[in-house]
């Protein structure tokens, strides 16, 4: 085998343990529908349920087959869009009248909340980033004056707040008592794109709120370790400007941590969006998957988990990625 | 101008600047020195907790006490008016204080034990006993904790002992990472390897060398993950698969009374029903962060002092 | 060098009572109380002193330029006319990296990963606009050459993390020199390096000086460097001088008792003896770090019952190592390690508590090896308690008994590491040790971290236990003076490899192998003539 180029080894090697933990993530959402007490199948389908339809209905859950053959199968099939079909809407008569079976396919409940959810955290996201790493890195760079105490302590008291906390504040005094935006977000797939923006101010104002406080602290933080290097203070005693040891050497090693935090907050954004949406009834991911929590119905918590985990592992092996190719010490081997 | 003194002797030699303390009088002296958050935190939390132990002394009615008026106005009777079913407001707000709190004291205190046993087992043992954990541990934070805890109360349900365990294990995979790391730069100093050379076993390494080093961090983090625990319940709750009525908690009190907020425009006072037990547990968090706050900064002031 | 004193009236740098402060624990506490220094043009101040003393605070004051946490609080920095510490932080910004540039302790932390060498060398000069890119290039290349820097025309597009330490540090007095300035801070530039590498840096940096006319303070705790590289001393302690005087003079007759405490350890000389008994025998001992390449190949060492082997080396020889193959903390690959004719068993957890008793380990840093939360008393009485099963209050007459072993008091038994000295502290550890009642002591390195007075103290100590309790030891160290001091047979190691071993008188007379000729010949000494002789063979 010739040589690789450190950075495409590394990267190989990153993306290699994104996939193995991608792998065992599936493998537990799978695994939990089989935690089920055993008699889960004939709770489902009610008290009047025959022999016969319990039996088909395992057959169709492929409960006759062993675990590895079903595990296979469900990732095949999830890797091409299908997730099974909800366990609500079936009834006793199943098995003998399938045109009042009302059981839906999982991934076309998803499908539309799918595109909600990220339109709320990418609305989010565009005020939230720059916010912050703006916040953070003057809070870094005027440390201890009033400014950088009053952000910090606002940042402490927003971070200390439940969310479902700050988006009833909001919705007193920004849908109630005046009423300036709903205090119900109820899109749906035919709403105009500005309708649609002006229903999510609410919950993207409150995510944004969460999130920023967390990022701020975090750039706040890095930046302060970064600026505290020996090579910063070899930079003031070459007589740079502050402005040019900022640019010229801060910021080219500021990349990776800035990566890190921020792929670390967009992952707490995912979230976040489970309480933001229940409160604001947005029709999202995160509800949906409260919704089906309350009713147990797992295939539709499977589907949910395995998108929220499976953004999550990418948003990280994003951030590790940028943090590698942003290295010199592997750009530039020895 | 300092004179050395070239008669040599071992006692004479000077050491640190250094007065000896006992823990009470450095207790008395840090207080002394405390900032004025600290102390609004240190007030928020023995309110809390004094409210926690003598709840059912505090409270004017009993915790699922139903009255015959539902949503009853703020009056007299009512301090805080009546819920849904006609349970007294504020006798659930007192209530939930204990509910609320001890339960994620519970579940704090098993995710340490879970979490620092097994993290510093990993960081003495390292080789593959450590890969194993750690990796275990990896792929547990694969799944944000939030969404697989919810994946978990599907399938177990929503008992407050599955609460309680769910919430620890995952809770403790940052117990785990944090004691490894802070064991790790324990595990490589000398004295440990002094241990160890001795022929001392593991235990006594892990209770006698290790663990009275780590305490300070260790501390620090328990009121992090206490609030952490705390919003978490908080929110399982609020969404409706916490803990379960009737049992008083605040984040089911904020679900059940949600719809109150619309009122805001014609009474306030309705508004602020759901907002009580949402402030309720803000501010206990709030108070929490600013004591670990203070508290962070004294024990890394205190090693500047020794050096 | 020694032209300075032709140029008396030219002064360049006069610091007038300068007081300095830190802040930490919620107090401000003097660093520097009000200390005087000048420097000529053209001259090389050696700024000597032990860690805390305030030398690399005075060092960065020099250039008007306080750490974060630290602030002025009297006194005035003159440079050519002008007081550094009203100037506000733009004037300042045009005097550093033109007039006044500065050399750190670690180059590896101070250049920036980001950006390649010869950037970073005209960075300073190119932002001053000093000249034009191109003629600061070539001005560069120019400095690496006089630097000696292996392929002078390329080096410079090189990341920091591409070159050596040694190379780094080089490049870094050429990125000083590259604006001409009138002086140079040396904040410790060679401490980082193995003796070997240092040479050639001292050579470069002093040629360089010396060529270019610059003044220069150079910091250090190494007399000896010092002493090759000034032309006149300040010795710095507590924040204050203790004495300040031409080179030659302060080496001949140095008249505080402090300064004359420096020399202390060089004072001892033992005489070696031989013994015709063998207390530890390791044969053909190779050993590695998990799958990593060999770090100990095939070595033999014989240790003398009752006598003192010394294993000398630079870092990375094995030393170490083999005190922890020793002791099996790094079980070997292969060989034996037989302790009075039995073979050790490799690991560690399958020696019997005897095997442990008998050897006992004595670490470098003593702030490290003891349990800051334990007292001197659970120290001390562990081992005893542990390997004899000595009782509660038999154990406190045996502690005191120890204490006292090792010229401490019952005073003592109470605290806890941090209300001790570095040298009280190194004591506690030998106690430790004795408590085992151990026949063979390895001590790594026990004196490298402590002031030389207090050496001093410890090593005369250590012989008398010797002498009373018929302890070997193994004495792993760098130091050539201290290897001098206390060691009957000699042991060399570089890169994993006994290079020889012998007498102390063989080792140190020739002929030599060639490794530990270079060795020995790479040590600097209080002569300050040394360096001109080694670059003269």
């Amino acid at each position: 085998m010739s040589k690789l180029h450190p950075i495409i080894s590394t990267l190989l090697k990153r993306i290699g343990l994104g996939i193995i933990s991608l792998f065992f993530v599936t493998l537990i959402i799978f695994s939990s529908v089989n935690l089920l007490p055993g008699d889960f199948v004939e709770s489902v389908l009610g008290q009047t349920r025959t022999e016969e339809s319990v039996k088909i209905f395992r057959k169709e859950l492929g409960l006759d087959k062993p675990y590895h053959v079903r595990y296979v199968n469900w990732l095949t099939s999830a890797i091409q869009g299908d997730l099974g079909s909800t366990f609500s809407g079936r009834n006793a008569t199943y098995a003998n009248q399938p045109q009042q079976n009302t059981a839906r396919s999982v991934s076309s409940l998803l499908k539309p909340r799918l595109f909600n959810t990220f339109f709320l955290a990418a609305m989010t996201a565009i005020i939230a980033i720059p916010l912050s790493l703006i916040l953070g890195i003057t809070a870094a760079l005027f440390r201890n004056s009033i400014y950088d105490r009053t952000v910090n302590a606002s940042a402490l008291t927003t971070i200390s707040m439940p969310e479902f906390f700050v988006a009833y504040i909001l919705i007193i005094y920004l849908a109630s008592i005046n009423q300036f935006f709903p205090s119900l977000s109820n899109v749906t797939s035919s709403t105009p794109f500005f309708e649609r923006i002006y229903l999510s101010v609410l919950p993207a104002l409150t995510l944004t709120l969460v999130t920023v406080a967390h990022m701020m602290r975090m750039t706040r933080a890095s930046i302060i370790n970064l600026l505290s290097s020996p090579y910063i203070e070899m930079a003031r005693l070459k007589g740079i400007s502050k402005t040019q040891v900022i640019i010229k050497h801060a910021l080219p090693n500021a990349w990776a941590p800035i990566a890190n935090i921020i792929a670390f907050n967009l992952a707490y954004l995912i979230v976040g969006v489970v309480v933001v949406e229940v409160v604001f009834v947005y029709p999202g991911i995160g509800q949906l998957m409260v919704d089906s929590v309350i009713k147990r119905d797992i295939p539709v918590v499977q589907g949910c988990a395995l998108v929220f985990a499976v953004t999550y592992i990418l948003l990280n092996l994003i951030a590790d990625v940028i943090s590698i190719i942003t290295n010199p010490r592997l750009l530039y081997p020895k | 101008m300092t004179k050395a003194n070239i008669q040599y002797s071992a006692k004479a030699e000077v050491s640190n600047l250094y007065i000896r303390r006992s823990f009470y009088e450095k207790a008395i002296i840090n207080l002394k020195k405390a900032p004025v958050t600290a102390w609004i935190g240190m007030i928020i939390v023995t309110f809390y907790f004094f409210v926690a132990t003598f709840a059912p002394l505090l409270a004017p009615y009993g915790e699922a006490e139903i009255f015959k008026v539902p949503y009853a106005p703020w009056d007299s009777v009512h301090i805080f008016g009546t819920d849904r079913l006609g349970r007294d407001i504020f006798s659930r707000l007192i209530y939930g204080a204990r509910n609320t709190m001890g339960i994620a004291l519970i579940t704090t205190f098993l995710a340490f034990l879970i979490g620092v046993g097994l993290g510093l087992l990993s960081a003495i043992l390292s080789g593959w006993v450590d890969q194993i954990l750690a990796r275990f541990v990896d792929i547990l934070m694969a799944i944000p904790s939030l969404i697989f805890a919810l994946m978990l109360l599907s399938i177990f349900g929503s008992t407050a002992l599955n609460l309680i365990l769910i919430i620890a294990v995952l809770d403790s995979t940052r117990v785990f990472r944090l004691s490894r790391a802070v064991g790790m730069n324990i595990v490589v100093m000398e004295y440990v390897e002094a241990a160890k050379l001795r022929g001392e076993k593991i235990g006594w390494i892990m209770s006698k060398e290790i663990l009275p080093n780590i305490l300070p961090p260790l501390v620090a983090e328990f009121g992090l993950r206490f609030c952490y625990v705390f919003l978490m319940i908080a929110s399982l709750s609020f969404l409706g698969v916490g803990i379960q009525p009737p049992t008083a908690d605040w984040g089911s009190m904020v679900r059940e009374t949600a719809e109150l907020i619309q009122f805001a425009a014609y009474d306030m006072t309705a508004a602020l029903t759901p907002i009580l037990p949402a402030a309720a547990i803000g501010i206990l968090t709030i108070g929490v962060n600013f004591v670990v706050d203070w508290f962070l900064y004294l024990t890394s002031g205190l090693k500047d002092e020794i050096k | 060098m020694k032209s300075s004193k032709d140029n008396k009236k030219d002064l360049l740098l006069d610091i007038k009572n300068i007081s300095i402060e830190g802040f930490s624990d919620e107090i401000w506490h003097p660093i520097i109380k009000g200390v005087n220094l000048q420097l000529y043009r053209g001259e090389v101040l050696g700024l000597i002193g032990e860690s805390g003393a305030g030398k690399s605070t005075l060092g960065l004051a020099a250039m008007g330029f306080v750490r974060t946490g630290c602030r002025f609080t009297g006194g005035s920095i003159i440079f050519n006319g002008k007081d550094l510490t009203k100037l506000s932080e733009k004037k300042k910004q045009q005097l550093w990296g033109t007039k006044l540039s500065y050399v750190a302790q670690s180059a590896a932390a101070a250049f920036n990963p980001a950006h390649r060498l010869i950037n970073q060398t005209i960075e300073s000069s190119l932002s001053h606009k000093l000249d034009t890119k191109e003629t600061l290039q070539k001005d560069a290349v120019q400095l690496y050459k006089e630097m000696q820097l292996p392929n002078p025309d390329q080096i410079g597009e090189r990341y920091p993390h591409q070159v050596s330490g040694g190379q780094l540090q080089r490049t870094m007095t050429a990125m000083a020199m590259s604006s001409k300035p009138d002086l140079i801070i040396f904040d410790e530039p060679t401490t980082a390096l193995d003796v070997t590498t240092q040479v050639n840096v001292l050579a470069t940096i002093r040629s360089i000086v010396k060529e270019h006319q610059t003044a220069a303070i150079y910091i250090t705790h190494d007399l000896a460097v010092v002493a090759q590289m000034a032309d006149r001393i300040q010795v710095l302690r507590y924040g204050d001088t203790v004495e300040v005087a031409k080179t030659s003079q302060m080496l001949k007759s140095p008249k505080e008792e402090y300064t004359k405490s420096l020399w202390a350890v060089r004072s001892i000389k033992k005489k070696e003896q031989k013994s015709k008994e063998i207390i530890l025998r390791i044969e053909n001992v190779s050993a590695s770090y998990e799958s990593g390449p060999k770090v100990l190949q095939d070595i033999n060492i014989n240790v003398p019952t009752g006598r003192t082997v010394a294993i000398v080396g630079e870092s990375g020889s094995g030393k170490s190592t083999t005190a922890r193959a020793i002791t099996g903390l790094l079980p070997p690959t292969q060989g034996k390690v037989i302790f009075q004719e039995r073979i050790l068993p490799k690991k560690l957890s399958d020696r019997s508590k005897e095997d442990l008793r008998s050897i006992q380990m004595i670490y470098q840093s003593p702030d490290t090896s003891m349990n800051p939360r334990h007292t001197v008393r659970e120290i001390i009485g562990r081992p005893l308690s542990f390997y004899h099963g000595i009782n509660k209050e038999k154990n406190t007459n045996k502690v005191l008994e120890l204490l006292h072993m090792i010229e401490l008091d019952e005073s003592f038994v109470d605290r806890l590491p941090e209300e001790l000295s570095g040298g009280q502290k190194q004591r506690i550890c030998i106690a430790r040790a004795l408590a085992a009642e151990p026949d063979l002591i390895i001590c790594d390195e026990v004196t490298s971290a402590l002031d030389q007075i207090v050496q001093e103290g410890i090593l005369k100590l250590l012989l008398r236990l010797q002498h009373e309790l018929k302890i070997s030891y193994i004495f792993i160290t760098h130091d050539i003076a201290t290897v001098k001091a206390i060691a009957d047979e000699v042991v060399v190691m570089h890169q994993g490899l006994v290079v020889e071993q012998g007498s102390k008188k063989d080792i140190f007379n020739p002929p030599h192998p060639e490794y530990t000729k270079l060795l020995l010949s790479s040590v600097p000494e209080m002569d300050p003539n040394w360096l001109n002789k080694v670059l003269e063979k």
